[in-house]
C-alpha cells in the first residue's frame, strides 16, 4: 500500500477524534481500468473533509460504494462501526438513514412536487420515524434551514439550478443524519449560485453537528468548507493535509490542483 | 469482424433479459408491496393509452368493414359480414394493432422515464431513501402494463365492432340489434379466451421490456433516446413472436 504524501500542519489534531467513517484499501476496477487502487481514508465526527480529484479519478466511485450503491472489489467500509459490504438490506437502510447523500445533478423526482420529494425517503425509512402521518413540520423545517419553504408545492423544473440543488440538500437533511456525503455539489453552477451553495453548506454544518465528505474538483469549494483534504490520484490518496498546507507544497501533482 | 459481435450482443442481450425477467418474478412476491404506486401506475398506463386504444379499434372496425364489404358483395354473402369482422377482430386483429399502439405509446414512455431517471442518479436516490427501486419501478410498471392491456384490448375490439356496425348501417341498412346478434352467433368462448390470455402476456412483454431498456440505459440523453426506442422496437417484436406461440397453442387445444 502507498503511503500518501503528508503535508503536516500543526492546527489539526486528529489524535483526540473519534472516525465515524473509515475506508480500508478500497479497489475498484471496471473491466481492465482499476479506478480505485487502494484508497484510504478517515472521516473523523464533526469534520469537514474534501476530497479532490480529475474528472474520472474515482470519487464518485469511491463514494457510491460507501452507500452500497456499487460493490467494491476488495477493501473494507466502516461506518459508525459497522461494515457496509456485510450488513443485509434491512440493516443497510437502517444506517443509511444516518447518511445524507447530496447527488452531482441533485437527483430530484421529476414527476414528484418539492414536498413529496422530501416526504419520500421519510415515509420510506419507516424504521426511524415509524409510520409517520404529519410529515408538513419536518418538510417546513428542512426547506427552512435552506431558505426554500416557498417552494414546497412547485414542481423541480419550475426551479432553478441553484433551487435543485438547495432542495436536494433538504432532502438529504431531513433524516437528520450524522453524515453528509456531498458529490460534486457546485458543479454546473454559475459562481455566485456556488458560493451561496458553499455557505449554507457551512451553515448547514454547524446547525446539524454532521460530519461531511465532500467530493468536488472546484478550490474556491474545498478552500471554504475544508478542514481537512485528501488528493485522490491514480486511484490512491495522494496527499493529505489541510488547504493552506497543500496550496503551499512544491510537489508538481499537489501543486497542479491549486493552479 | 462486426457480425460475431453483433450477435454475441443480441444473446448477452437475451441474457440480461431472461435475468431480469427472473428477478421481477422473485421481487414480485417479496414484502412490502408497493400497492398505492401499483395504482398510480394502472390509472398512469391505461389512462394514457385510452384515446389511442379507442380511436384505433374505431379505424379498424371502419377500414376493415370498407375494405372487405366489395368483395362479400360480389358473393352475395353480405349477410357474413358481422362473423367475419367479429372473429378476425376478437382473434387477432384486435389484439395484436392495439398491442402495437400500446407498445408504441408504454414501452417508449416506460424506458425514457426510467431511462431518464438512471441517467440524472433519481434510481440511486430512491435506493439510498430505503426503498427498492426494482420493486418500486419495474414490478409495479410491468404488472400495470400485464393488467390494463387486456382490459384496453376489449375496449378497443368493442369499438371496433362498433366501427364496423356504422359502416354496415349506412352501407345495407343492418340494426343495431341484428348487427350484433349476428356477432354474438359468430364468436364463442374459443375465440375470446385464447385471445384475451395472450393479451397479459403481450402486456407483460411490453411493460417488461421498456422497463429493461429503461432500467440499464446508458449514460446520457442519447441513451436515453436509444433506450426508448429500442423498448418499441424489440417489445414489437416480441409481441410477434408471442403471437405465434399463442396462436399455434390455441391451435392445438381450441381446433380453430
Amino acid at each position: 500500500m502507498n503511503e500518501p504524501l503528508n503535508i503536516s500542519d500543526t492546527t489539526i489534531n486528529l489524535s483526540t477524534r473519534t472516525p465515524i467513517l473509515e475506508i480500508k484499501n478500497l479497489k475498484k476496477s471496471f473491466g481492465n481500468k482499476a479506478v480505485l487502487n487502494g484508497f484510504n481514508l478517515k472521516l473523523f465526527e464533526g469534520e469537514n473533509l474534501v476530497i479532490m480529484g480529475k474528472s474520472g479519478a474515482g470519487k464518485s466511485v469511491m463514494v457510491k460504494c460507501l452507500v452500497g450503491l456499487m460493490l467494491p472489489d476488495s477493501g473494507s467500509i466502516t461506518v459508525m462501526g459497522q461494515d457496509i459490504n456485510a450488513l443485509n438490506r434491512m440493516d443497510l437502510d437502517k444506517l443509511r438513514t444516518e447518511i445524507g447523500f447530496l447527488f452531482q445533478g441533485s437527483a430530484l423526482y421529476d414527476s414528484m412536487t418539492v414536498r413529496e420529494n422530501l416526504e419520500f425517503p421519510l415515509r420510506r425509512h419507516k424504521h426511524k420515524f415509524g409510520n409517520i402521518t404529519d410529515t408538513e413540520p419536518l418538510v417546513l423545517e428542512a426547506l427552512k434551514s435552506v431558505g426554500l419553504e416557498n417552494t414546497i408545492d412547485l414542481m423541480p423544473s419550475e426551479l432553478s439550478g441553484g433551487m435543485q440543488r438547495r432542495v436536494a440538500l433538504a432532502r438529504a437533511l431531513i433524516l437528520k443524519p450524522k453524515i453528509i456525503l456531498y458529490d460534486e455539489p457546485t458543479s454546473g453552477l454559475d459562481p455566485i449560485t456556488s458560493k451561496e451553495i458553499i455557505e449554507l453548506m457551512r451553515r448547514v454544518q454547524q446547525q446539524y453537528k454532521t460530519s461531511s465528505l465532500i467530493i468536488t474538483h472546484d478550490v474556491d469549494c474545498a478552500r471554504v468548507v475544508s478542514e481537512r483534504m485528501i488528493l485522490l490520484v491514480d486511484g490512491v490518496n495522494y496527499a493529505e493535509g489541510t488547504f493552506e498546507a497543500l496550496k503551499a507544497s512544491t510537489d508538481k501533482n499537489v501543486k497542479a490542483f491549486f493552479k | 469482424m462486426q457480425k460475431p459481435n453483433k450477435i454475441k450482443a443480441f444473446f448477452l442481450e437475451i441474457g440480461e433479459l431472461t435475468y431480469f425477467t427472473k428477478r421481477f418474478f422473485k421481487e414480485l412476491f417479496n414484502k412490502p408491496f408497493e400497492f398505492n404506486e401499483l395504482l398510480k401506475q394502472c390509472y398512469n398506463i391505461g389512462n394514457r393509452s385510452l384515446l389511442l386504444v379507442g380511436v384505433t379499434g374505431f379505424i379498424i372496425g371502419l377500414v376493415i368493414t370498407l375494405q372487405t364489404r366489395p368483395t362479400l358483395e360480389e358473393f352475395g354473402a353480405e349477410s357474413w359480414m358481422p362473423s367475419m369482422v367479429s372473429i378476425s377482430i376478437i382473434r387477432e386483429i384486435g389484439p395484436v394493432i392495439i398491442a402495437l399502439t400500446f407498445a408504441g405509446r408504454i414501452a417508449s414512455g416506460i424506458g425514457a422515464e426510467l431511462g431518464s431517471m438512471r441517467v440524472t442518479e433519481q434510481i440511486d436516490a430512491m435506493e439510498v431513501s430505503g426503498t427498492n427501486p426494482f420493486k418500486f419501478l419495474v414490478v409495479t410498471r410491468v404488472l400495470a402494463s400485464t393488467l390494463m392491456l387486456p382490459i384496453l384490448v376489449i375496449l378497443g375490439d368493442t369499438i371496433a365492432l362498433y366501427g364496423s356496425y356504422i359502416i354496415e348501417n349506412l352501407k345495407g341498412d343492418v340494426s343495431f340489434l341484428l348487427y350484433f346478434n349476428k356477432v354474438f352467433d359468430a364468436l364463442a368462448f374459443g375465440d375470446l379466451i385464447p385471445a384475451t390470455i395472450k393479451t397479459f402476456f403481450f402486456g407483460f412483454a411490453i411493460g417488461l421490456v421498456g422497463c429493461f431498456k429503461g432500467y440499464y440505459c446508458e449514460k446520457g440523453t442519447v441513451g436515453v433516446g436509444l433506450a426508448a426506442n429500442s423498448a418499441v422496437v424489440f417489445s414489437s417484436m416480441l409481441l410477434f413472436i408471442i403471437d405465434f406461440v399463442a396462436v399455434f397453442i390455441t391451435d392445438i387445444f381450441f381446433e380453430i
